[in-house]
């Protein structure tokens, strides 16, 4: 094994380029465990830990371009108002040393269905930014997962960034598992109202062999927003609406039986999380439509 | 490959280190530190919690090669590192031993047992805390960070601080009693000056 350890993200990508079977590390959260239990052996492992930018971040206009090694940490301290959805998924990774190490981009290197940033990302909206020699692309996150623990990268390419929509209207984000801390999502889901566009988007997380959108369900609840008036009334949502949207997000799922839960539980859990995230946005969106009025 | 790092405020050279192995194998194999403890090499126990520049993380999950050139505080320099930061010097960035202090080194005489504790030592010690002590040297690591950057955590602050440190001897009640009666004493002593 080598251990290359490039000190500036040109370097990195020099690296990967002549290297394509090396396996990038940052906070290690994922790699280290695969080589102490020697499931994984790289013949190169290459260190990101140097290049400074990838732990930072960029507020703009429409998006936050978040460093694909940023921490957990950071992004629930410092970006919880651009990026709610992704800073309480950020919360429930594994425990406060996972969190001060691992970082979004090395979720979506691992690509694992059960990865907690997927369902946010999803129903925020992001792209990734995959850099190699040869240049830039961008990524949308939906395509960027190609099956399990299989993604869009090509082998000389590294994730330089994650392009993902600012929030312009309340997420949410629910998990299920065993315990509060390090656990690995039985299931997960997502959920983003975007007020401007008057559309919704959706994420689910280790029910299908990739993490997906619930696009059924999306369609759905924007129609029905739209025809009954909600976006501007800001009406309680009919209940048979909630039951509607939660079971055909349930729909969305493909997924299986393993150690951690039924593919029967995870279709029925979906459906409860997509229920409770619909009711806790809607409520926050409606406070804030109050609160708009009164002032 | 050659390592070069900070540990405890003394700088450390680990050679014939394995490209893929774990700072924690290094601490415990190759610098004599057996403190962090190892126990799932998974990141789940916290037993290894060491601070990396600082940074509370899993010993098992850091690749060897990545602490070059950086600062590791581990549970043998808990007291010291403690003692810097009361001192109000700046903790983790202190020098090794010089030579005018090695020269006025005395052994300490048979019998003089005078270890010294950190605060979240001794409160663990006095809340019996400690069972089978597995656990303790990352419980130490984490409590002690916690109350460095939270004098007056609430249960759940701990909770929260806690949460990647398994016990499995099950005494939390224990721990959390020593963390806040760490962050009790601390109060006082404030009171006091």
């Amino acid at each position: 094994m080598d251990f290359l350890r490039p000190a500036s993200w040109e370097e990195a990508l020099a690296a990967k380029a002549e290297h394509p079977t090396a396996v990038p590390i940052a906070g290690g959260t994922d790699v280290m465990v695969e080589i102490n239990f020697d499931h994984r052996r790289p013949e190169y492992l290459l260190d990101l830990n140097r290049i400074g930018e990838l732990y930072e971040w960029e507020v703009g206009e429409r998006d936050v371009r978040l460093g694909a090694a940023v921490p957990y940490t950071r992004i629930m301290d410092h970006l919880r108002a651009e990026l709610p959805g992704l800073a309480l998924a950020s919360h429930t990774v594994g425990s406060p040393q996972i969190r001060n190490r691992g970082s979004v981009g090395g979720n979506l290197g691992a690509a694992s269905p059960a990865g907690d940033a997927h369902p946010a990302l999803l129903a925020a909206g992001a792209d990734v930014e995959a850099v190699s020699v040869r240049g830039t692309r961008l990524i949308p996150v939906e395509e960027f997962y190609t099956g399990v623990k299989r993604n869009a990268l090509e082998p000389d390419e590294l994730i330089r960034a994650v392009r993902i929509r600012k929030a312009d209207g309340p997420q949410a984000f629910s998990k299920v598992g065993t315990r509060n801390a390090m656990v690995i999502a039985v299931c997960a889901f997502g959920l983003a109202l975007h007020p401007g566009t008057r559309t919704v988007r959706t994420g689910i997380g280790s029910a299908a062999p990739t993490p997906v959108r619930a696009r059924a369900a999306e369609d759905f609840l924007q129609a029905a927003l739209a025809e009954g008036g909600f976006w501007d009334s800001g009406r309680i949502i009919t209940p048979s609406v909630a039951r509607q949207f939660a079971e055909l997000a349930a729909g969305a799922c493909n997924p299986i039986d393993d150690v951690r839960g039924s593919a029967e539980y995870r279709r029925h859990a979906v459906a409860v999380m997509a229920r409770r995230t619909l009711g806790w946005t809607w409520d926050a969106y409606r406070g804030n439509e109050r609160s708009a009025s009164c002032a | 490959m050659r390592v070069n790092f900070t540990v405890n405020g003394r700088p450390q050279e680990a050679d014939d280190v394995w490209e893929g192995e774990s700072l924690l194998y290094v601490l415990r194999e190759r610098l004599g530190l057996p403190g962090s403890k190892n126990a799932c090499e998974q990141g789940e126990c916290g037993s290894c919690t060491v601070r990396l520049d600082g940074v509370p993380v899993c010993a098992c999950l850091v690749a060897a090669g990545q602490v070059e050139g950086r600062a590791v505080d581990t549970v043998e320099g808990l007291a010291d590192y403690a003692g810097r930061r009361s001192a109000g010097g700046r903790a983790g960035t202190a020098r090794g031993t010089d030579i005018d202090e090695a020269r006025r080194w005395q052994a300490r005489p048979p019998g003089a047992r005078t270890a010294e504790l950190s605060p979240v030592q001794q409160a663990f010690i006095d809340a019996g805390a400690v069972q089978c002590g597995f656990c303790t040297p990352g419980l130490l690591v984490a409590a002690d960070e916690l109350l460095e950057r939270n004098a007056e955590p609430s249960d759940a602050d701990i909770r929260e601080a806690l949460s990647g440190n398994l016990c499995r001897c099950t005494g939390y009640e224990k721990i959390l009693d020593a963390v806040r009666l760490a962050a009790a004493r601390a109060d006082r002593a404030e009171e006091a000056v």
